[in-house]
């Protein structure tokens, strides 16, 4: 194999994600409605909340709206992905997944260049989320927006592989709505992303090891560090260990011969 | 996105100029019995020092070279000298004082004592009492007018201005302002005094010529429950363009446009934002923060609190030294 296949394969996937993406263009403005309602409205309620606490890497008095916005980058990707995840089992049940698994490149290729792909339709949200942000005065310093470009690929590969590893195990299109209950929201809630963890501690405890054991609450403080030019290697650590072991799990799982059995299954 | 680009024009202009002068910022710890001393350049604490019990209202000599410190629970006002940062001399005070004003004349220090419901005037060279003033009850803020004519005291519970003719040392006038005035402030031309009642939410400017309220200014910050906005602090730019109001319990401070009274922005800042002072070149704000027991520094140009440095238990005044 030669690299000009690697590139043409590579090219071939984004381009084929980005098509999807431009046939549903109102899926991207609607997916970029759910993080600005939580940053208007519900924010807005909850905006004396903070404010008592200086927490790395603020280094003054927050308002919520700032402490919720890298928790809401997060939670985009997060439901971008588990989208991804939904796509590739209807991709499957309608036989295109098959094609893409016939190619002779590496199968760990192709699927983390799949994963690639979804990303980066998440982070173009992303960004467009951020720009939106600064009209209810979310404004990290300039170089932050570059800075979390590398957190935000992480993000979107570690949420990805759980993706792919999920839609591994769906049977059937009608299970999806399981994911929402059993994967994105407790992912989400039990995070870092909507409130501080040493306020969860004080709450409970146990629910703040179970955020602490959430790899979702690493990927926001990692998109939260970066974003205000600040360096967490645990965050990042936890981030990339979880997104290694999930890529190579949901890779193993891609083996055509589950593949097919799962396939035959829900035809 | 303007603000944004501004940012980053301002890093690279403070990346380019080298290293300034330091300047130092002074802050009475009121539960601590200590004074914390913040580099204006590192934005640090770089010296904490004991002064007598309960200091509150600090102020420095004209001539920079001493800091006058309301120990309220010492019943006296001690004096610092700032190249040895030793306490040099006490100054008789009466009872309890909290806040005081120095006269342009560097002599004259104009000391509200709460409990005798009196302003002493005290010659600060010979340590003698030269007036005792009855004032309305529960004397608290304290300000001299900068052309030296006016000192004006608050009572807080009378909540009453009381205009003292620096050369009689008498009341010419009384001007009734909202429950509980706390502080007093002088714009730079002695044309207009501000005046913030803490209990009745409202902020009061005066004409000096006419001793005449001229507006009356109310606060509503968002999120915030209206028995929490209780204006304190008060600091006016000497370009006549802003002025800054510490919101109390509501932990903001709002910026103002001097000239229409129309309340521009509210920061948020530590919890019961106390006093206020302004940095050298008025680039930077600082604010006691008493319950957080912080002082936070807001970017002027920016119109964005940039930091929060943690001080003593419960700050209650903060001078910087422009000289140092």
């Amino acid at each position: 194999m030669k690299a000009s296949h690697y590139w043409h394969c590579f090219v071939g996937i984004q381009t084929r994600e980005w098509l999807r993406f431009w046939q549903q263009r109102t899926r991207f403005a609607s997916a970029l409605v759910r993080p600005l309602l939580w940053l208007v409205v519900f924010a807005a309620g909850f905006r004396a909340v903070l404010g008592i606490s200086i927490i790395p890497p603020y280094e003054t008095y927050i308002t919520y709206e700032t402490y919720i916005a890298p928790g809401l980058c997060g939670m985009i990707i997060l439901f971008n992905s588990m989208q991804g995840a939904l796509s590739m089992v209807y991709d499957r049940e309608l036989g295109s997944m098959r094609v893409l698994l016939m190619s002779p490149l590496p199968r760990p290729f192709l699927l983390v260049t799949k994963l690639l792909a979804m990303g980066v339709v998440s982070i173009g949200q992303v960004y467009v989320f951020l720009l939106l942000a600064l009209l209810v005065d979310v404004e990290p310093p300039l170089w932050g927006y570059l800075a979390i470009l590398p957190a935000l690929i992480l993000t979107s590969l570690m949420l990805g592989a759980l993706g792919l590893l999920i839609a591994t195990w769906i049977k059937q299109l009608e299970n999806f709505a399981g994911v929402m209950n059993f994967v994105i929201f407790p992912m989400f809630f039990m995070s870092s992303a909507l409130y501080p963890l040493w306020r969860m501690n004080e709450a409970s405890p146990w629910l703040y090891w179970i955020c602490q054991f959430n790899p979702f609450t690493h990927a926001v403080e990692a998109i939260r560090f970066s974003l205000y030019l600040e360096w967490n290697p645990t965050a990042y650590g936890i981030t990339a260990g979880v997104t290694v072991v999930l890529a190579v799990f949901a890779t193993a799982g891609f083996r055509p011969q589950r593949t097919r059995i799962l396939g035959s299954k829900a035809a | 996105m303007n603000r944004l680009l501004k940012r980053t024009a301002l890093a690279t202009m403070i990346g380019l100029s080298g290293p300034a002068m330091a300047s130092m910022a002074y802050v009475s710890n009121e539960k601590d019995n200590t004074l914390s001393i913040i580099d204006t350049n590192t934005q640090e604490v770089v010296e904490t020092i004991d002064v007598g019990q309960r200091p509150r209202g600090i102020l420095l000599s004209k001539d920079h070279s001493k800091l006058y410190i309301c120990a309220s629970d010492d019943d006296t006002v001690q004096i610092m000298d700032l190249a040895t940062r030793k306490i040099v001399d006490t100054l008789p005070s009466g009872e309890d004082p909290e806040q005081f004003a120095l006269h342009p004349n560097n002599k004259h220090l104009y000391i509200s004592n709460e409990d005798d419901a009196i302003v002493t005037v005290v010659d600060v060279s010979t340590k003698d009492v030269l007036a005792q003033i009855d004032v309305g009850v529960e004397p608290e803020g304290m300000a001299v007018s900068p052309d030296g004519k006016w000192a004006v005291n608050t009572s807080e519970t009378t909540s009453m201005l009381h205009w003292i003719n620096t050369e009689t040392f008498e009341i010419e006038k009384n001007i009734v302002v909202g429950q509980r005035p706390r502080h007093v402030e002088f714009s730079k031309d002695s044309k207009v005094a501000w005046a913030s009642a803490e209990i009745g939410g409202t902020v009061h400017i005066i004409d000096v010529d006419n001793l005449e309220q001229i507006h009356e200014m109310t606060f509503k910050v968002p999120g915030v429950n209206q028995d929490r906005v209780q204006p304190v602090g008060i600091e006016l730019t000497s370009d006549g363009k802003y002025a800054f109001i510490a919101l109390g319990p509501s932990n903001h401070v709002a910026v103002v446009d001097a000239q229409t009274y129309e309340v521009l922005d509210y920061l948020l800042v530590g919890a019961r934002v106390w006093q206020l002072d302004l940095d050298k070149d008025e680039k930077h704000l600082y604010t006691t923060n008493g319950v957080s027991g912080d002082v936070s520094i807001i970017d002027i140009e920016d119109m964005r609190v940039i930091k929060s440095i943690k001080v003593g238990r419960y700050p209650w005044g903060v001078v910087i030294d422009p000289t140092s």
